[in-house]
């Protein structure tokens, strides 16, 4: 039952997300951004939860948001500077606030990944992320919010958009809304689930193997165990 | 708490005073900057906005310099787990840092200010020095807090002086951007013009809010 609602959600989503690729990449491109951001802030208060409970579960539900969030934040930029290309005729415009904002933060996320490699114990390596996924996460509110008190207005907002255009925009763009949301939920559920089956797979193979003659097949990864 | 702190930035500062490790190094490169910046604009004199970014982006990169170093003797020497051993805050063992570094950042600027103002700066510094005073306080007190999170952040990982620009860089540009806008109306060819107010609000903004954040994570950075 719970399969049938991801796969449901799964192929759902991109679909209701694709209605609006016809008329415009807005469709894609601001709910990417939206739910991106969105989820490096969820990033930030799982780290904090992890911080205070020391739950690896919490640790990991951070790194499968951030991580995931870097993957739809690459989508953002890209299908922002397509978009950017074609209303202004520059890939990347410099006196645009929002982007250059955007920017920073994908490149302070950019090194999440880097940070967890070059950690050697797992422990102080979920510590130490989650203490780097509150700060970010903090940043990343704080310098919309910069954004917003200086407001250049040739960005399009998207909550103009969608109180002064007509209804059928402002539908498409809550259901692609709301279906990318969806989208990065159960895109985490499956990272989870994933994780979750490895780290079970790997439990039992050491108690097949027995303890001391284990060696893990698993390739390089900084990825939280637990 | 305040003996703490007091106790480890007395020995910060001896340390500096007895190794020379970090300023010398930190007044050195901004210098060498400023003459690379020469070359690399292939201008003899700057004012206004370019020469707010380069003081900036030089006094950044130096900062840099010492976030690197901040915690290295304690990562060698094993002053974590003395201090740990020791019956005291930890949040002191960080306000001890950002403050130290915030007197480096002093320190070096009071050198690195007027080898700017002599190699590089068109207009004269003069009337611009109270408002830039200000300004580099603000961006100081901003750049050690973040600075001292993202030095102890890095300094238990393998890659420490890579990890430590490509963090700092990105949770600095609020910074740098409050800054340069802020003390771009000091270097106006025409004169200093007023400090531009709502620049400096944000870098207090900034300060707080890191200053909060970095008081409440702190503690998890130090426990093994």
């Amino acid at each position: 039952m719970l399969t049938t609602g991801f796969a449901l959600a799964f192929f759902y989503a991109p679909v209701d997300a694709d209605q609006g690729i016809i008329q415009k990449i807005f469709y894609v491109h601001v709910p990417l951004a939206i739910v991106a951001l969105c989820g490096f802030v969820a990033g930030g208060i799982f780290g904090a939860m992890h911080l205070r409970t020391r739950d690896a579960r919490w640790d990991m539900r951070s790194y499968v948001v951030i991580h995931l969030s870097i993957v739809l934040a690459v989508g953002v930029l890209i299908t922002g500077s397509i978009w950017a290309r074609a209303s202004w005729g520059q890939w990347f415009v410099w006196d645009e606030p929002m982007l250059v904002v955007f920017l920073i933060v994908f490149l302070l996320y950019a090194t999440y990944q880097p940070l967890r490699f070059s950690i050697e114990d797992r422990e102080k390596q979920a510590r130490y992320a989650s203490v780097f996924a509150v700060t970010a996460g903090a940043f990343v509110p704080l310098c919309f919010g910069a954004v917003r008190m200086a407001e250049n207005l040739t960005h399009p907002q998207a909550a103009t958009m969608t109180t002064s255009g007509p209804a059928s925009v402002t539908t498409t763009f809550l259901v692609s809304l709301v279906g990318m949301g969806l989208l990065f939920v159960t895109l985490c559920k499956y990272e989870m689930a994933s994780k979750n089956a490895t780290a079970k797979l790997r439990s039992l193979r050491r108690r097949l193997a027995g303890d001391d003659d284990f060696v893990s097949t698993a390739g390089r990864s900084a990825a939280p165990q637990l | 708490m305040r003996r703490t702190v007091a106790a480890v930035l007395g020995k910060e500062f001896a340390l500096e005073w007895r190794t020379r490790e970090s300023i010398p190094a930190m007044v050195l490169f901004a210098v060498t900057t400023y003459v690379v910046f020469h070359f690399g604009l292939n201008r003899n004199t700057i004012d206004g906005d370019l020469a707010a970014g380069v003081l900036w982006v030089t006094l950044l990169f130096a900062a840099i310099l010492g976030i690197n170093r901040l915690f290295v003797a304690e990562h060698e020497q094993g002053g974590f787990d003395g201090f740990l051993l020791a019956p005291v805050d930890r949040t002191a063992l960080f306000v001890a840092k950002a403050l130290a570094l915030f007197g480096y950042l002093c320190v070096v600027e009071l050198v690195a200010v007027p080898a700017f103002a002599l190699l590089l700066l068109g207009p004269s510094l003069g009337q611009a020095l109270p408002g830039l005073a200000i300004v580099l306080l603000a961006a100081n007190a901003g750049i050690a807090v973040v600075g001292t999170l993202v030095a102890a952040l890095a300094i238990q990982t393998r890659a420490r002086d890579l990890m430590v620009p490509l963090l700092a860089l990105p949770l600095l540009v609020p910074v740098v951007l409050g800054a340069s806008q802020a003390s771009a109306p000091l270097f106006d060819q025409g004169g200093a013009a007023a400090l531009p107010g709502d620049w400096l609000t944000l870098l207090a903004l900034y300060d707080l809010l890191f200053a909060l954040i970095a008081y409440a994570v702190f503690d998890f950075l130090l426990e093994d």
